[in-house]
């Protein structure tokens, strides 16, 4: 009986509530966006500075690999736009008819490089991996973590993966690469760039020439269950927006437009 | 598309070590915790029992922070040019911190239940404790034992989390059953994951079926017998 009287006390504060927000002209928004794990940052300014110019949107943010984020909206989560870093997962929604038409952009460009512990002096190409010893090279899982298929198509074009791939410890997204190389854990990693320039405890010591793997592309899309459809249309479009792009290039990315 | 079964081998290798070390420090601490009467019972008690109730990203950070590159364990084992992290002894440490619990407080509890008047009476004939230990409580609590090495066991067989953070996920060293299906269920792989999960269910089914065998014949054995108390 209690349980009951709870629940007839929060349906009626609930409607109260509503009764009281029915004052404010523009109607309250609550959008989820799912972004890869490099985004973190920047994704995490940007969408301060949106909801700081429309008040009435409350934005989630979810970062993981763009494999992982793939999955969740494949099973049906709550998610309103989606921001990858490869075509691959973007392509898998695509056919799986979960992108809302016409939203589907080409947005970021990001390059892949070779990361050390800062003090590392030893590691100077992606050739030095083969030195005995190098133990282990942190790499992204290669079917969910699109750094790790960058990485495995660089160390592929440069025909040394037969001999990293027996140390290479493979994280679950970018960000678990990238604290392996700065504990100290890893010798060296594969991650983009914007991630290795985010680091005071890495420094680059190779950059992947573009030709040794496809093109890093981050393509953004409004999903098609999304119950917020305008506001999640603006929000995309405010990505290609000035303000945002001064801050993804403030971040090292590469504005596709 | 190939499957790689490594993860099948590496998680029963590291299942087994990991329960071997938890049967045997988790009986000694068991016993001598069960014998203990002083006033840090119920501390030492919460401290050997942490692993349980922690979630396994603590105990794998934990971990990460004793026996990484950068700390005081990890720079000495550096120095004689030994690496922990990333390798397949990590992930035995990692599963049987896990399943230490499980052994040590099933056991525990075995060795409580025994009839103190068995072992007074061993005491009084001038057996010495260690003889004790090995001839009257351990068979005594052989049910419990049996129990908390199969709970485990299944334990060490399910660890992630913490496994994941000190081990990385290298083929055939560290990727065990639970990553494999990780990583193939982020992939998109449904029928790998399906199949790795087949695998663990067969497992965990045996083992289950063996211990109810088990358990079945001791029951006939001990009824047939004397008939109880």
């Amino acid at each position: 009986m209690k349980l009951k009287n709870l629940f007839v006390f929060m349906a009626l504060t609930g409607v109260l509530f509503t009764a009281g927000c029915s004052n404010t002209p523009a109607k309250k928004v609550d959008l989820t966006i799912s972004a890869a794990a490099s985004l973190k940052d920047a994704m995490g300014e940007i969408t301060e500075l949106y909801m700081t110019e429309n008040s009435n949107v409350t934005i989630t943010t979810n970062f993981g690999s763009a494999g992982a984020l793939e999955q969740q909206i494949e099973q049906g989560a709550d998610v309103d736009v989606f921001v990858s870093a490869a075509q691959k997962q973007m392509d898998a929604l695509a056919d799986k008819d979960l992108l809302q038409k016409d939203t589907r952009i080409d947005l970021l460009g990001n390059k892949l490089v070779l990361i050390v512990p800062k003090d590392n002096t030893e590691i100077t190409g992606f050739e030095d991996l083969t030195e005995d010893s190098v133990k282990a090279v942190a790499m992204g899982e290669i079917e969910s973590v699109p750094v790790g298929q960058y990485a495995q198509d660089t160390l592929t074009s440069l025909g040394l993966l037969d001999q990293i791939a027996p140390k290479a410890v493979y994280g679950k997204d970018v960000k678990t690469v990238l604290n392996w190389v700065e504990t100290g854990n890893a010798d060296a990693g594969i991650v983009y760039f914007t991630d290795a320039e985010g680091s005071d405890l890495v420094k680059i010591a190779a950059t992947a020439s573009e030709d040794t793997h496809k093109p890093i592309v981050y393509p953004a899309a409004v999903i098609n269950t999304s119950t917020e459809l305008e506001a999640s249309k603006a929000f995309l479009d405010f990505l290609s927006s000035h303000e945002a792009v001064k801050i993804f290039e403030k971040y090292g990315f590469e504005f596709k437009g | 598309m190939g499957m790689d079964f490594s993860p099948l081998w590496v998680s029963l290798k590291t299942s087994l070590a990991a329960t071997i070390f938890a049967f045997i420090t988790g009986i000694i601490a068991a016993w001598l915790i069960a014998g203990y009467k002083g006033r840090f019972k119920g501390l030492i008690d919460s401290i050997l029992t942490l692993p349980m109730v922690l979630p396994p990203t603590v105990v794998g950070f934990i971990l990460l922070v004793i026996l990484g590159k950068n700390s005081v364990i990890g720079k000495l084992l550096n120095n004689i040019g030994y690496n922990l992290i990333f390798t397949w002894q990590a992930i035995v440490i990692a599963a049987s911190v896990v399943a230490f619990p499980l052994m040590y407080k099933t056991s525990r509890g075995a060795f409580e239940q025994i009839d103190r008047n068995i072992v007074d009476a061993a005491r009084t004939l001038g057996v010495c404790e260690w003889k004790i230990f090995i001839k009257v409580c351990v068979p005594n609590a052989w049910p419990g034992i049996l129990a908390g090495t199969v709970l485990a066991f299944a334990r060490a067989l399910g660890e992630f989390g913490a496994t994941l953070m000190v081990g990385g996920s290298m083929l055939g060293k560290t990727q065990t059953i639970p990553i494999a299906i990780y990583f193939a269920s982020e992939g998109g792989n449904t029928r790998e994951a399906y199949i790795w999960v087949g695998i663990i269910f067969g497992i965990s089914l045996m083992v289950m079926a063996a211990v109810n065998y088990w358990n079945d014949r001791q029951q006939k054995n001990s009824s047939s017998g004397i008939g109880g108390k």
